[in-house]
């Protein structure tokens, strides 16, 4: 075991504070889950309640369609997955900024390996986006529209997504520490990107020029539009179109890496 | 191989104008320099043995505390090495990672897995936590439910429920009751039996010389001294004497505790001094030494005819003893011209267990005991350290024998008590 671990980089702390990470992940959940008659069961609640609004919404209400679909569901499926993903995209970024502030204490007066926090977010937002596909999983299987193998065309896709979410949260939360003003900026350029994201629309509304910058500029446009392809026409990813991703991601993760070492001592001493 | 081996680290905290400069001399590795710098320590080497502790002493800010850091992980030194060979683990905060919704239980549990241990492991030193720290039923209460004193006892119990190869302590041993603060002292000790090197951060003397059998003090980020603790503290002693020497009043306000004054000031209070019986000053004395407690007083009204006291209270505020010039008929009745000085000594034989004492003075108005002349509550901090007697329980050494004998012991023998009284008359002829 140790001499596997050896050779991945903090797989040996990561493993021995496995206890750590998967408590302090659960943590705000088992705190809200307190003194409430429902406790686990509302993360489950408020999936289900977001899920059921977009299809009552839009499939009974406003009665949307994707352009070439007969399918009265499909729009509200193409919603959903997107949302979802997003939402775990986004909220790893943004839980990501306050890391070092929030755990200010542990780091000064607890000697711990630091790599299990970023570790923690992930698997924190990991839980609740669990949650939300295994609600909307189920829905899909009960309206029986559940695809078939190509459902594991997310796995790739969802490591690519969050390496570079967790990647941009090192770098943006290191940096946050410094400047204050980082942390208020993510906020605003998340907004810009959920909508320059084929997320709420299909690509086919846009312009060729608009699709184009869309496509080439948004890393997450060919992830969700991966995504989209496999619940809706149950078609596995071709990764040979997301090589630049996977060069984008180990870009990126070696940056927050080599900035989290330089600057690490300046944030500890600052902290 | 010693255990920890440090080799000339030197650390520098640093002031920015601004974050921006911080953030450029960072990513640029230091070759862009924006700094102001302030050195905390200036080179400091030390090797530790297992199972040595170590007393660090010294002022406030001397780099006491960075160096404990240093050698726990959470910080990094600017230059030189730092070598640790084992599992360091630090009482610098109690309670970190608790959270108050949490039960007892909850808290010893993250408390454990903030030590690295597998969810194994865990159960068993859970059930360990619970009955060292004794908290009974609360210990599945929330931990909003108590008392300081139980939380600490918590935090405490958890932290040291493995034994570590170095254990890291800042100052605040003092955890829980006088119980609760014998039983965690006993724990580190017996760390410290089994191998733990221990390095301890304290002001208080008697705690370095229970517990280590080395200490060093740092002065300004430099360790200028090191060796048995009896010795260096005897050099410390000396060291805060030489610095507080002229400080009159003020030097007494700086030790910690607040000082409260007043009075109409009809007659000042000048100055207070603890004095050895060689007549210098000396803040650390042996139990059983007598300690001369000088007051100087100044007259701003020559009708006045004072009345001088003094306090003596432990750290929790116990009063030990306390006496004036009227309780002792030391009439001071000397009419006193405006701006005259004259001193009071009250000479007390410091029968007390060893910790820190405080003293409180009162020049008051002999005819009208309700009118404060003069009154500083806490004006002046010792320590007592339990040296030359043998050990004992409770406040004060009381002269005390005891002798056993074969059954039930009788009480109306004459004989008997006249060979017990006689027995005194010779231990006292001693």
């Amino acid at each position: 075991m140790s001499a596997v671990f050896a050779k991945v980089p903090f797989a040996a702390p990561l493993w021995q504070y496995r206890a750590f990470i998967w408590s302090a992940a659960t943590r705000e959940m088992r705190l809200q889950s307190m003194n409430s008659v429902l406790g686990w069961l509302w993360p489950v609640l408020n999936a289900v309640a977001l899920i059921l609004l977009y299809m009552t919404l839009f499939v009974e209400v406003l009665k949307s369609r994707l352009p070439g679909s007969d399918d009265s569901m499909s729009y509200a499926i193409y919603l959903c997955i997107g949302i979802i993903n997003w939402t775990y995209f986004s909220n790893t970024i943004l839980r990501s900024l306050n890391i070092f502030g929030e755990n200010a204490m542990l780091l000064k007066k607890a000697g711990f390996p630091k790599i299990t926090l970023p570790v923690v977010v992930v698997i924190s937002q990991g839980v609740q986006f669990a949650i939300m596909m295994a609600v909307f999983a189920a829905l899909l299987i009960v309206t029986g529209r559940i695809p078939g193998w190509a459902l594991l065309g997310m796995i790739p896709l969802l490591i690519i997504q969050q390496t570079i979410a967790i990647s941009l949260g090192i770098l943006l939360g290191t940096l946050n520490v410094f400047f204050r003003d980082v942390g208020q900026a993510v906020g605003i350029i998340l907004t810009f990107w959920f909508w320059l994201t084929p997320i709420v629309y299909p690509m086919s509304i846009l312009s060729p020029a608009v699709a184009s910058f869309v496509t080439t500029w948004n890393p997450l446009t060919r992830i969700i539009v991966g995504y989209h392809d496999i619940t809706l026409n149950n078609t596995m990813p071709d990764m040979t179109n997301f090589i630049g991703h996977i060069v984008l991601a180990l870009v990126l993760s070696g940056l927050a890496y080599f900035c989290f070492k330089r600057l690490y001592s300046a944030v500890q001493d600052y902290l | 191989m010693p255990l920890i081996s440090i080799r000339n680290i030197t650390k520098k905290y640093h002031t920015f104008d601004s974050d921006w400069h911080r953030f450029l001399e960072a990513i640029t590795n230091g070759r862009i320099r924006r700094r102001h710098e302030h050195w905390i320590l200036k080179g400091i080497s030390l090797d530790a043995e297992a199972g040595e502790s170590i007393g660090i002493i010294g002022y406030n800010g001397a780099g006491k505390s960075t160096l404990l850091k240093i050698v726990l992980g959470v910080s990094t030194p600017d230059t030189g090495s730092v070598e640790i060979n084992g599992r360091v683990a630090g009482l610098l905060e109690l309670g970190v990672g608790f959270h108050p919704e949490f039960t007892g239980r909850e808290n010893a549990v993250i408390s454990c897995q903030l030590l690295g241990l597998a969810p194994e492991e865990i159960p068993p030193l859970v059930e360990e936590i619970k009955e060292f720290s004794e908290l009974g039923e609360y210990f599945d209460e929330p931990m909003r439910t108590y008392s300081t004193g139980m939380a600490m006892r918590l935090a405490f119990s958890s932290s040291t429920v493995v034994r570590p190869e170095i254990l890291v302590v800042d100052e605040a041993l003092a955890v829980g009751d006088a119980y609760f603060q014998h039983k965690s002292m006993a724990r580190i000790r017996r760390f410290r039996e089994a191998g733990t090197t221990l390095f301890l951060v304290s002001h208080d003397p008697t705690a370095i010389k229970n517990l280590c059998d080395r200490a060093i003090i740092l002065e300004d980020g430099v360790m200028i001294r090191d060796g048995r603790p009896d010795e260096v503290l005897d050099y410390y002693q000396a060291m805060v004497n030489r610095r507080k020497k002229d400080e009159e009043i003020r030097q007494f306000q700086g030790d910690g505790v607040v000082t409260t004054r007043s009075g109409d000031a009809r007659m000042e209070i000048s100055a207070i001094q603890v004095l050895d019986m060689d007549g210098k000053p000396g803040r650390v004395f042996k139990t059983g030494e007598t300690a001369r407690i000088r007051q100087t007083i100044t007259c701003n009204d020559p009708d006045v005819r004072p009345n001088v006291g003094i306090m003596i209270r432990d750290r929790l505020g116990n009063h030990i003893y306390g006496t004036n010039t009227h309780l002792k008929k030391v009439a001071i009745h000397d009419r006193f011209e405006v701006g005259t000085q004259f001193h009071v000594d009250f000479d007390v034989q410091l029968l007390l267990g060893g910790g820190s004492y405080n003293v409180s003075v009162a020049v008051v108005d002999d005819a009208l005991h309700s009118s404060h002349l003069d009154w500083i509550d806490q004006a002046v901090v010792f320590q007592v350290m339990p040296d030359g007697v043998p050990d004992f329980a409770g406040l004060t050494p009381l002269p005390a024998s005891l002798s056993y004998g074969l059954g039930p012991g009788t009480v109306e023998e004459p004989e008997r008590q006249a060979a017990s009284q006689m027995s005194d008359k010779v231990a006292a002829g001693d």
